[in-house]
């Protein structure tokens, strides 16, 4: 794993005093995928759940049994046919930055960075017993520990699974084996609504790791470089 | 932005933007390396060069990186209210013309068997007004107009005369809810052959007795399980599921299969589109 490395320094006189490090650790696609797919997740979750808002349930529409109540102040669109525009538009923007990701992440080889992979499994465990168990930190070699890479894998086949889930939901005709291999529309529906909240608990976890691991590294997904990094 | 792998090289991107404010590594060939200055602990192998910045160049730096990431503001437009509708409806739009090249005419949609019916009773009864508009039946007619040869008043008993299709079909409403049903009726394709419609034309549009209307496109209503629909589970329409005749369109949305029909034009121009569609549904919606 190597990355561009500079020393942030101090210069006075003949001396050269070293103040830290900076990793350029987030390429610019990837920044702008990055912050461009959060907001057009945010656009299909609230939408959805207006979407959902309309049949509340997965049974039945004779007798209707609904599910939960999802509060329409959580909600995007205001009602079916406003959610549904909001929904078909954002799913545009929502499956480019992801094709134009993985595109990247391919092509650059940059997806050693999160691909989390069997040499990654030595480290899980140690890394939970940090995280979960207040074991000792392990030390860092790279910009992701194990957990992050499993992660950042995971929902990232998360977000494929959302796009075929919703493929099979908004064309289950002409694209029915799709839907036949989700067990037909009615089962990818309820699919397409659970790999949703798969992705809200990465979301939750990534917010609060954002949250515990400051500002040099909030900082690094807007401008590439972090400044400090623990390795 | 590819010289974060390109470690062989000298790392430009600082120098090149910061090339003042570079202090350290600046003129140095890579085999001087060794001469630098002594490194923190715990960094990573294979840093065949080390370039030095300060501080005021490492913050032009980021903020440089920063208003890279600008473009993603253009998205602000969709909080402008004057614009979001016009851009929802746009949006909307590429998707029904991304859904019209999705549709093939040949293709059909899935059919069940008897045992995978929703029974008759569970099947639901939508609509936007009444559940039955009155249609008197005796003096019911089928109005034709638009691009036909033979335009004017059809009765049930001539669009039962043409073949008669059965089929399982599963009914999606745009609500999320999903029910497999038996219609029965015969081909629109055959009925558009029988009053010698314009199959170059762009629409065929129907009315409905209870004012609700509806459009679909040629290529929908030439597909072979397209239905004008008189019968549902083998028994004659029900009033509220539509009699004497509805649409059946498997390869649509449910709004689309518009019941109690009275009107039916061939037409190339459309002032409106559909009940629902006009209020900002989906004008295609292609299942």
């Amino acid at each position: 794993m190597s990355s561009t490395v500079v020393e942030i320094v101090r210069q006075a006189g003949e001396e050269t005093e070293v103040l830290g490090r900076a990793v350029y650790e987030h390429p610019l696609v990837v920044r702008l995928c990055h912050w461009l797919n959060a907001i057009a997740l945010f656009v299909m979750v609230g939408s959805g759940l207006q979407i959902f808002r309309a049949f509340p349930s997965f049974g039945t529409k004779i007798p209707q049994k609904d599910l939960l109540h999802w509060p329409k102040a959580f909600a995007i669109g205001g009602w079916l046919g406003g959610a549904l525009q909001w929904h078909l538009t954002f799913m545009w923007l929502y499956l480019a930055t992801g094709l134009v990701y993985l595109g990247y992440q391919l092509f650059s080889g940059n997806y050693r960075q999160v691909l989390f992979t069997h040499r990654d499994v030595p480290g899980v465990w140690p890394m939970v017993k940090h995280y979960f168990f207040f074991g000792p930190k392990p030390e860092q070699h790279e910009a992701y520990n194990p957990l992050q890479k499993h992660a950042y894998t995971t929902v990232i086949m998360l977000g494929m699974l959302s796009v075929l889930t919703g493929l099979a939901v908004w064309k289950p005709v002409q694209l029915s084996w799709l839907a036949w291999m989700m067990g037909g529309f009615h089962w990818a529906r309820l699919l397409h609504f659970l790999v949703m909240w798969g992705i809200l608990a990465f979301v939750f976890g990534h917010l609060v790791m954002v949250l515990l691991h400051g500002w040099n590294n909030f900082v690094s997904m807007w401008t590439g470089w972090k400044k400090d990094p623990e390795y | 932005m590819d010289q974060e792998h390109d470690n062989n090289d000298r790392i430009e991107k600082p120098e090149k933007a910061e090339k003042p404010s570079v202090v350290a590594g600046d003129s140095k060939p890579a085999d001087s390396v060794s001469a630098a200055p002594k490194l923190p602990q715990g960094m990573v192998e294979r840093r065949d060069l080390r370039t030095g910045v300060n501080e005021a160049g490492f913050s032009r730096l980021s903020r440089r990186e920063l208003l890279k990431v600008a473009p993603v503001l253009v998205l602000g437009v969709f909080a402008v209210p004057s614009l979001q509708e016009p851009l929802l409806r746009r949006g909307l739009g590429f998707s029904d013309w991304a859904s019209k090249q999705l549709f093939r005419r040949r293709h059909l949609a899935p059919t069940f068997r008897d045992s995978e019916l929703t029974p008759f009773e569970r099947f639901p009864i939508n609509d936007y007004d009444v559940d039955d508009p009155g249609v008197i039946f005796e003096n019911w007619t089928l109005t034709v107009s638009g691009a036909v040869q033979k335009p004017g008043e059809y009765r049930l008993a001539q669009i039962q005369a043409l073949p008669r299709i059965r089929q399982n079909t599963r009914h999606v409403c745009v609500e999320g809810w999903d029910v497999i049903g038996r219609f029965g009726g015969t081909r629109l394709s055959d009925f558009l052959a029988m009053i010698g419609a314009d199959t170059s034309a762009r629409l065929v549009t129907v009315g409905c007795a209870d004012d609700y209307y509806e459009s679909l496109d040629m290529e929908t209503a030439l597909h072979p399980q397209t239905l004008l629909c008189y019968e549902m589970y083998d028994q004659p329409l029900t009033r509220e599921h539509g009699a004497p005749l509805r649409l059946n369109v498997p390869t649509k949305i449910g709004y689309k299969q518009a019941k109690y029909l009275t009107d039916l034009k061939v037409t190339n121009v459309l002032d409106k589109i559909g009940y629902w569609e006009d209020q900002g549904y989906s004008s295609f919606y292609g299942l």
